[in-house]
């Protein structure tokens, strides 16, 4: 259970973040939704510690994010950046396989190999790619190494920033099924970040919505039609009328 | 009372500011170094910056030290007609080279074209979250990045030193004997009889100085870079600024130490 409770985040002047809670169960999948700039990817950073909020909370089971043995709680996680972050010195196995060369109980690099590889298949990307370098490759197939790279090994909990975004529709088909897969088979916590509605229904056991630094709506996927809430219904509906303005 | 007082207000913010940079890349290098002497060590990153700076380096410093060696010679001819001390030329070659020019020149060098291509490296592996992505996957930038580089050029700028002195004497003795008319044998002599250890004591250890301080200089920039190409440019620009100035005053402060000895 990831829990986070008044967290806030400003750079200089620009109050991203201006008192988050939320509650991510453990195995489900929590899908946000909110406008461009609203502070999605800043609120992933912060659980994961590359950003320092300045002020609230976030545990992980009921453990304090900032007291953790660092190591230890990133070998939980998986993360897909919205870039894609590839390291452009290695090539794309390298890349899938890097935690697995790394550490103490790293594996030979013939079986981190193979992995890479299964992976790779599995976002929908042939064996070929392993050995090009991410310059090499497309946006779209760039993001899916980066998403064959977070779920390489096998991580609890894995964020996904748009996972879907620069796909065409049927390789995100491809892509939301792997998350909802990965979800329900291993009992994986899941947070993605995704513009695409598709997605939103395919993925989310629950949704909330960021708006203004805040968590506007949560709730489970099911309700998103029903939620009441302006500001989800301006979204769901892609309006330029209602409560978000279009000039952010 | 207020325009009185301004230019020492903006004096104060400039000597803390300065007083907190040097604070600052003081606990990086401490950070650095101590990452240096714990495991893991990263084998392959290690290898790839000594080739880099080292390998890669030689024919930059191999130039340089040529055309300064023989212009050396000529100055130092010229120069030393004046009171027919004409046949100086070997022994002034070898002490200028070995303990200033060698270090300096090559230590310049490795400014250019390392201390920039760590700094442009690293910040744009920050600003495309190459770093963030390397924090998640639970290693330690400052261990995978920083540490292989500044003890590549610990170890090898020295080294790339040593080349530079021997190629710059060469070049002094290549324009003497070819064209000034001295013996090559004689001058040989001269140069070998001239030089002291302390020479090339000094001479090592000031690339070793020079090389840490050009790639700590890369990889602080780097890793403090703002956002974006301007962010990436900038890094650049400041890495080579601060490397070539902190080079020149680490020799004074190092010739000093070794003039007292
Ligand atoms: N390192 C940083 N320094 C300064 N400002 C930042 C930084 N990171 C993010 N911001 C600011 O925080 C705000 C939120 O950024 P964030 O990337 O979280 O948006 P987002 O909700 O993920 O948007 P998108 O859907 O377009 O990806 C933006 O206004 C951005 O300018
Ligand atoms: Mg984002």
């Amino acid at each position: 259970m990831i829990r986070l409770r008044s967290v806030c985040k400003s750079f200089d002047d620009n109050h991203v973040l201006r008192g988050v809670d939320l509650d991510i169960p453990q195995g489900t999948s929590m899908v946000i939704i909110g406008g461009s700039g609203t502070g999605k990817s800043v609120l992933l950073k912060c659980i994961l510690g590359l950003v320092t909020p300045d002020a609230g909370q976030i545990t992980l089971d009921d453990e304090d994010v900032t007291r953790t043995e660092r190591d230890a709680f990133l070998a939980r996680f998986g993360m897909l950046f919205q870039g894609a972050a590839l390291f452009d010195s290695l090539p794309v196995w390298q890349n899938v396989a890097f935690r697995l060369l790394q550490g103490r109980d790293r594996m030979p690099a013939e079986a981190a190999r193979d992995r890479a590889i299964e992976k790779l298949r599995r976002v929908g990307l042939k064996s070929e790619v392993a050995d090009l370098f991410p310059a090499e490759l497309s946006g779209g197939m760039q993001k899916r190494v980066g998403l064959a790279r977070a779920i390489a090994a096998e991580p609890e909990i894995i964020f996904f920033d748009e996972p879907t975004t620069g796909l065409d529709p049927i390789m995100a088909g491809v892509i939301n099924d792997l998350i909802r897969e990965i979800v329900t088979e291993m009992g994986v916590t899941a947070m993605t970040i995704t513009h695409d509605m598709t997605s939103v229904r395919a993925i989310a056991d629950n949704v909330a919505m960021l708006h203004d630094g805040v968590i506007k709506w949560t709730g489970p996927a099911s309700e998103l039609d029903r939620s009441g809430d302006a500001h989800v219904r301006q979204f769901i509906t892609g309006s330029a009328e209602g409560p978000i303005e279009a000039v952010r | 009372m207020s325009s009185l007082t301004a230019p020492l207000g903006a004096l104060g913010r400039a000597s803390l500011g300065g007083l907190g940079f040097v604070g600052r890349v003081t606990l990086f290098a401490l950070a650095a170094l101590s990452h240096v002497l714990r495991p893991p060590f990263y084998a392959r990153e290690f290898g790839q910056a000594l080739v880099n700076i080292g390998w890669l380096s030689l024919p930059v410093v191999g130039l340089t030290a040529i055309f300064t060696g023989g212009a050396l010679a000529l100055q130092i001819y010229a120069g030393g007609a004046r009171f027919n001390a004409e046949a100086v030329v070997p022994q002034i070659v070898a002490v200028g080279m070995v303990r200033e020019l060698g270090p300096v020149l090559v230590g310049l060098m490795i400014a250019a074209r390392v201390t920039s291509s760590i700094a442009a490296e690293i910040a744009t592996m920050k600003v495309t979250e190459q770093i963030d992505a390397l924090v998640t996957l639970s290693t330690d930038p400052l261990k995978y990045l920083v540490a292989p580089r500044v003890l590549a050029a610990l170890l090898v700028v020295p080294v790339l030193v040593a080349v530079g002195d021997l190629i710059g004497i060469f070049g002094g003795y290549a324009l003497a004997t070819g064209s000034l008319g001295f013996n090559a044998a004689a001058y040989l002599n001269n140069t070998i009889n001239f030089l002291e250890a302390t020479d090339i004591i000094s001479s090592l250890v000031k690339g070793c100085a020079f090389g840490g301080l050009a790639a700590l200089m890369g990889c602080y920039f780097g890793m403090h870079s703002g956002r974006g190409a301007q962010g990436v440019g900038r890094a650049t620009k400041y890495a080579v600024e601060a490397a070539a100035v902190l080079i020149l005053a680490a020799n004074f402060l190092l010739t000093g130490v070794f003039f007292s000895l």
